[in-house]
């Protein structure tokens, strides 16, 4: 039997068991077996991976079970397993994992942790679905599987009606890019007459040229088959456009947002171009969109970054940021590095979600950092971890000596690429990279400062009010108001330190493998050699580039938050539209409520009260009521009893009849 | 199985109880009612499990002449036997869901229900033109009935609506008929379905057979009967309604407007994809703004119907399959949503959503029934829905793109509705305090609702147990279509590849001056 069965199908047993048993057993035994079963496939994932960067592996394919069999449309649920999949089981069996055991700490009081922890297995079961998937039509299984996860998890705390109404937003948002992806699965069939995907990647290059008619549009086949998939990745990926439901989302409990909304699930999209990306080099319209789209996302997402409040938020849109990078590194052809960042990504941004988790965890409930402060001393083990994330983040490294930590290898791979790439889109992205990566060092800055540093504020939170009984006003000079912060459970600091090594280490140990080996990526992804090449080649101030900004955006946060912390009021009083539309993040929510939501409803009730009702009905049944009401009075009256008259009208029909006959 | 008619005893079975029905007690009547239905599904597995896949076209075939030309014939192919192992799936079940909530004339109630349950195997299973419109007539007059004397409030509307619905197009079916044996010189639907009728003849009998169908689909805009009956009908009566009885309209497509008339077919073809584009698109956006549940599930089985008649129409073997997955999963999820529906209306009497919330704190098995159930009308892949709607969208798509389009933003009505009710209903605060006190699912609801969970898994997960029956006989449709198949509006149009790759480079100077690309040429 391949490990990769159990790998796969053990978190699939320990969701339904421990789901079952639910509130039956102690909880304990649900956390048990959905831990102990992460632990066991991420200690079998593991070895698969590092077989394939010591190049000891071959790819495989593990058939399971025939699915469906129509005509000549086929697919099966299979395993497979090659490089991309090895990346990506890592990945999610060693977050997956060490978030299970962190909610052990986070979640101890929850009277529901058994449904917790098994729909977070049930999540991971879907997840490794999605990326071992060999046909299209699996990996939409594992997409919408992980999609109802996620739904479920955001809106976990379900009596919240904050958190159902992000829960629904979040999958029906994901439907729309999920439109994209069907028609794009009911189209790839067309063309290739297949779903598998090595079928289809192999034949996609013939294609290349060829014509197609979509809606009326006669465009090229590949290009308008990859823009079609790229929608959905759009969507789980929450790229600009569909991004609105992932800041939402943060009303699911933190270990839910490490897990899926940053280190896993919105990877899917990136996941997804990288393994079709032999499918989208044949399309190089889509690829620009994916540049394009991605570079947008990734300026838009770090502006927003810098004005919210909410600790979770900054960090959402900083994930959705990051996003942004990977689509544009892939979008330009570097699908290693693209997966690279993933990679690297996937542990420092899960760090910095738990790592928030346990801020929160400490300052009890209270998300909002203006009511942080000083809490460096208080809870030190976090604050370092955090600190990790926030250098890997921000991309702290020597360019000269090529050391540094996890993001700086992955970031500036990107940066040098898409600038590389030297294309116009490519310098687009370079830019906004560029700037975004500013951005990104001023908001993470911004977050370290206003949590670890400074005076506490923490008597200005409700949250912490109700725990000490106390107003501000009662409090006075002591602005802790007598509250202690207290340090997290073993079960939460583990994780956190397992994921800062990895957010030290990961870029440097991994940066040759991913970024410049052809042999490690194999077959699994489109693997641009002279591109490579063009990197390595790129001038020296590109590559300091990320160096410099992420000095700037450190001295800039700096100012702002230590040295002279009037400094942001004063630039919003000063520039208040400026930062009103970023705080509201560029207003795609009230936008989407005004053309989509409402009308929505509106057209509904038109439907409704005025076709059915009112057209339908009052014409229709009420209508031929009414016409058999009105004829009877008619067959009333004509059945007069006088002779004359029925002779008249048989006289009429006779004439009638014979007129009819003649003609 | 020998000589043994099989399909006659499960006619005779539910007859043979209906009339017992009538003269028992409350008790015996209910308990009489369930043997014989549990009887039939006996009979229905052995019919199935005795199917011979890949045999004969038509098999179990029993033929006795009567008068006057009229044949008492019956047979099935793999279409009628699914259709048949729902109906008998479905039947116990209903008699369960009628066990408590049904106190008054319990012996004639079920004895309306068995007589159903007659009507409806023979429908799909009559071999004789003139059979098959009886059973396919005689159909309304339980349901009426049951709509009639065991509904709620407004219960004679509705079903004066539901008869006045149907029989309208039902005197142009049999007109249609009457030409047809004329002209062909036969009842017999077999060979009816293998006769050329002339095109130009084609276009009117297709559409006298249209307006029945098109009713008891229903398709949009003659839908508005299925609300109010809904409404009104009992959970059972609903479940039957919607399991099963909708589904004669696109047994009726499938076995007689596509074969015996294929050339009409592709002429209407627009009129079909017309009228399922508005369906899906109108009924979703209704349902969205429902505030009683049943109505909510009404108007999302229009939009559910209406990807079956795209399918069916999509003149291909994906559609016609997924189109008839989507029947046999729409018949068991609505019909299971339709009994969560009863689970709570049995409690709090009302089916008002607001009255509810919270349903998962007082109610978590419940919770989880209806979240499956949810979940499969979203059509979530595992589930039966899933296989349904892509299978369907997959056929149309080959014919058109727009309509696929238009058809497919259903997932996203369809999500946006169906979460809508189970946040209002199951998820939120307890804000009434009846509807936090109502215990959850007892031994019978859990027998009702935990076989349907796991069909819909089922043929959600390995959809070839049903598939493999039905897949010759649709290939064989498909042939017979194949001469009236309509162009793709996708126009694929081979042309040289691309000389290179999207991000092609070239290779950099210490690699020397080739121009070889690793990309493709």
């Amino acid at each position: 039997m391949h490990p990769i069965l159990a790998i796969v199908f053990l978190p699939l047993l320990a969701a339904i068991v421990g789901g079952l048993t639910n509130k039956a057993a102690p909880a304990v035994f649900t956390k048990s077996i959905t831990t102990g079963a992460l632990f066991i496939s991420c200690a079998l994932s593991w070895p698969i991976f590092l077989g394939f960067v010591a190049g000891t592996v071959e790819p495989q394919v593990v058939p399971v079970l025939q699915w469906v069999q129509s005509g000549t449309l086929s697919f099966d649920w299979a395993l497979r397993v090659d490089t991309l999949t090895a990346v990506m089981l890592v990945v999610i069996t060693t977050v997956s994992a060490l978030v299970h055991l962190y909610s052990w700490g986070y979640m101890e009081e929850d009277p529901d942790q058994p449904r917790f922890f098994a729909y977070l297995s049930l999540f991971t079961f879907a997840m490794l679905m999605l990326v071992t998937a060999d046909n299209l039509v699996q990996m939409f299984f594992g997409w919408e599987g992980v999609g109802l996860a996620s739904y479920l998890l955001i809106g976990f705390w379900f009596r919240k009606p904050s958190a159902n109404a992000a829960a629904i937003k979040a999958f029906v948002v994901n439907r729309v890019g999920d439109l994209g992806f069907m028609l794009g699965i009911f189209g790839t069939f067309l063309v290739f007459g297949t779903v598998s995907i090595p079928e289809i990647l192999e034949a996609a290059p013939v294609m290349s040229g060829s014509a197609i008619t979509f809606m009326g549009m006669r465009l090229n086949t590949m290009d308008i088959l990859c823009i079609l998939l790229f929608i959905g990745a759009m969507g789980k990926s929450a790229q600009l456009g569909l991004h609105t439901w992932l800041p939402d989302a943060m009303e699911g409990p933190t270990p839910v947002s490490a897990l899926i909304h940053a280190a896993t699930m919105v990877t899917a999209g990136v996941f997804m171009v990288c393994r079709l990306s032999p499918m989208f080099e044949t399309a190089p319209v889509a690829l620009g969109l994916v540049t394009f789209i991605g570079a947008a996302t990734c300026i838009f997402a770090a502006t927003v970054g810098t004005t919210q409040w909410d600790i979770k938020r900054v960090i959402a849109y900083s994930t959705c940021s990051q996003l942004g990078y990977m689509f544009f590194a892939a979008g330009v052809g570097a699908y290693g590095v693209a997966m690279f960042h993933l990679f690297t990504h996937a542990f420092f941004k899960a760090l910095l979600f738990l790592g928030a988790g346990s801020v929160i965890h400490s300052m009890h409930h209270e998300q909002d950092m203006r009511y942080y402060g000083g809490l460096r001393k208080k809870i030190p083990l976090t604050f370092w971890a955090m600190m990790m994330g926030t250098l890997a983040i921000t991309g702290v490294g020597v360019v000269a000596l090529h050391i540094g930590f996890a993001g700086f290898h992955s970031k500036d791979a990107i940066l040098e690429v898409a600038f590389a790439r030297g294309t116009e889109t490519g310098q687009f992205a370079f830019w906004m990279g560029t700037f975004a990566a500013l951005l990104t060092s001023f908001y993470s800055w911004r977050l370290m400062f206003l949590t670890f540093w400074g005076k506490p504020r923490w008597i200005e939170s409700e949250h912490i009010q109700h725990t000490v009984h106390k107003t501000p006003a009662q409090a006075g000079e002591d602005t802790t108001g007598g509250y202690h912060p207290h340090e997290s459970p073993v079960s939460m600091l583990i994780p956190l330190g397992v994921l800062s090594l990895g957010a030290i280490a990961a870029g440097f140990v991994f940066n040759r493998a991913f970024v410049d080996s052809a042999e490690f990526w194999g077959s699994s992804i489109f693997y641009n050699e002279p591109l490579i090449h063009a990197l390595h080649n790129a001038p020296v101030l590109v590559k300091y580039a990320a160096t410099i900004v992420m000095v700037l955006g450190f001295v800039i946060a700096w100012f702002a938050y230590i040295k002279d912390t009037s400094i942001p009021g004063k630039f919003v009083a000063q520039f208040r539209s400026l930062h009103a539309f970023l705080y509201n993040k560029w207003y795609f929510d009230e936008l989407y409520n005004l053309v989509f939501v409402k009308p929505a409803f509106w057209i509904g009730r038109q439907f409704w009260q005025k076709g059915d009702v009112g057209i339908i009905d009052r014409f229709g049944p009420n209508g031929a009521a009414w016409v058999v009401e009105r004829g009877v009075g008619v067959a009333k009256r004509v059945q007069s009893g006088y002779l004359t008259s029925y002779a008249l009208i048989m006289l009429l029909g006779l004439v009638a009849a014979i007129t009819w006959i003649l003609m | 199985m020998g000589g043994f008619p099989i399909l006659s005893a499960m006619l005779g079975v539910p007859l043979v109880a209906a009339i017992a029905c009538l003269f028992l007690s409350d008790n015996g009547a209910r308990w009489t009612a369930l043997v014989a239905t549990l009887v039939n599904l006996a009979l229905g597995i052995l019919l199935w499990l005795n199917y011979d896949i890949g045999g004969a076209q038509w098999q179990f075939v029993e033929s006795e002449d009567l008068f006057a030309g009229f044949k008492y014939a019956l047979g099935i192919d793999g279409i009628a036997l699914m259709l048949i192992v729902l109906s008998v799936f479905l039947m116990p079940i209903c008699i369960l869901a009628s066990w408590e909530s049904i106190t008054k004339r319990v012996g004639e109630y079920m004895a309306a229900f068995l007589f159903m349950e007659l009507l409806m195997i023979g429908v799909f299973a009559a071999q004789d033109l003139f059979l098959f419109y009886i059973f396919f007539e005689a159909g309304l007059i339980p349901m009426y009935l049951i709509i009639g004397i065991w509904g709620g409030d407004n219960r004679i509307y509705a079903s004066y609506k539901f008869f006045l619905y149907t029989l309208l197009g039902s005197v142009l079916m049999l007109i249609a008929m009457l030409w047809m044996v004329h002209q062909s010189g036969t009842t017999d639907i077999p060979t009816l379905m293998q006769y050329d009728f002339p095109a130009g003849a084609q276009t009117w009998l297709w559409l006298a057979f249209f307006a029945s169908f098109a009713v008891k689909m229903p398709m949009w805009p003659v839908h508005t009967w299925l609300p109010d009956a809904h409404v009104q009908a009992p959970t059972a009566g609903s479940v039957i309604l919607a399991g099963v009885l909708l589904k004669m309209g696109g047994y009726g497509f499938i076995r007689f407007s596509l074969p015996m008339f294929p050339e009409a077919s592709a002429q209407f073809l627009w009129l079909i994809l017309g009228l399922s584009m508005a369906a899906v698109v109108i009924t979703s956006l209704i349902a969205l703004v429902q505030h009683d549940m049943k109505k909510l599930i009404a108007y999302s089985s229009v939009a559910h119907m209406a990807i079956v008649t795209a399918g069916l129409f999509a003149f291909n073997q994906q559609g016609l399959e997924g189109a008839m997955v989507m029947m046999l999963s729409h018949g068991l999820v609505s019909g299971a949503l339709f009994l969560c529906v009863g689970v709570i209306y049995d409690r709090l009497h009302t089916r008002e959503i607001d009255r509810y919330g919270g349903l998962s704190i007082n109610m978590p098995q419940y919770a989880i029934f209806f979240l499956l159930f949810t979940m499969a009308s979203i059509g979530l892949p595992g589930t039966s829905g899933f296989v349904a709607e892509f299978l369907s969208l997959m056929g149309v798509y080959e014919v058109s793109s727009v309509a696929t389009f238009v058809l497919t933003t259903g997932i996203i009505l369809g999500a946006a509705y169906m979460l809508y009710l189970y946040r209002r209903v199951a998820f939120g605060e307890q804000k009434n305090a009846d509807a936090a006190a109502m215990p959850d699912l007892n031994l019978r609801e859990w027998i009702m609702l935990g076989p349907i969970a796991a069909a819909v898994l089922w043929m959600g997960v390995y959809p070839e147990s049903f598939l493999a029956p039905m897949r010759k006989d649709i290939a064989a449709l498909d042939a017979r279509l194949a001469r009236a198949e309509p162009a793709g509006d996708a126009k694929l149009e081979a042309k040289p590849p691309r000389e290179h790759n999207a991000n092609y480079i070239e290779p950099s100077g210490d690699h020397g001056e080739g121009h070889e690309s690793e990309g493709e040429h």
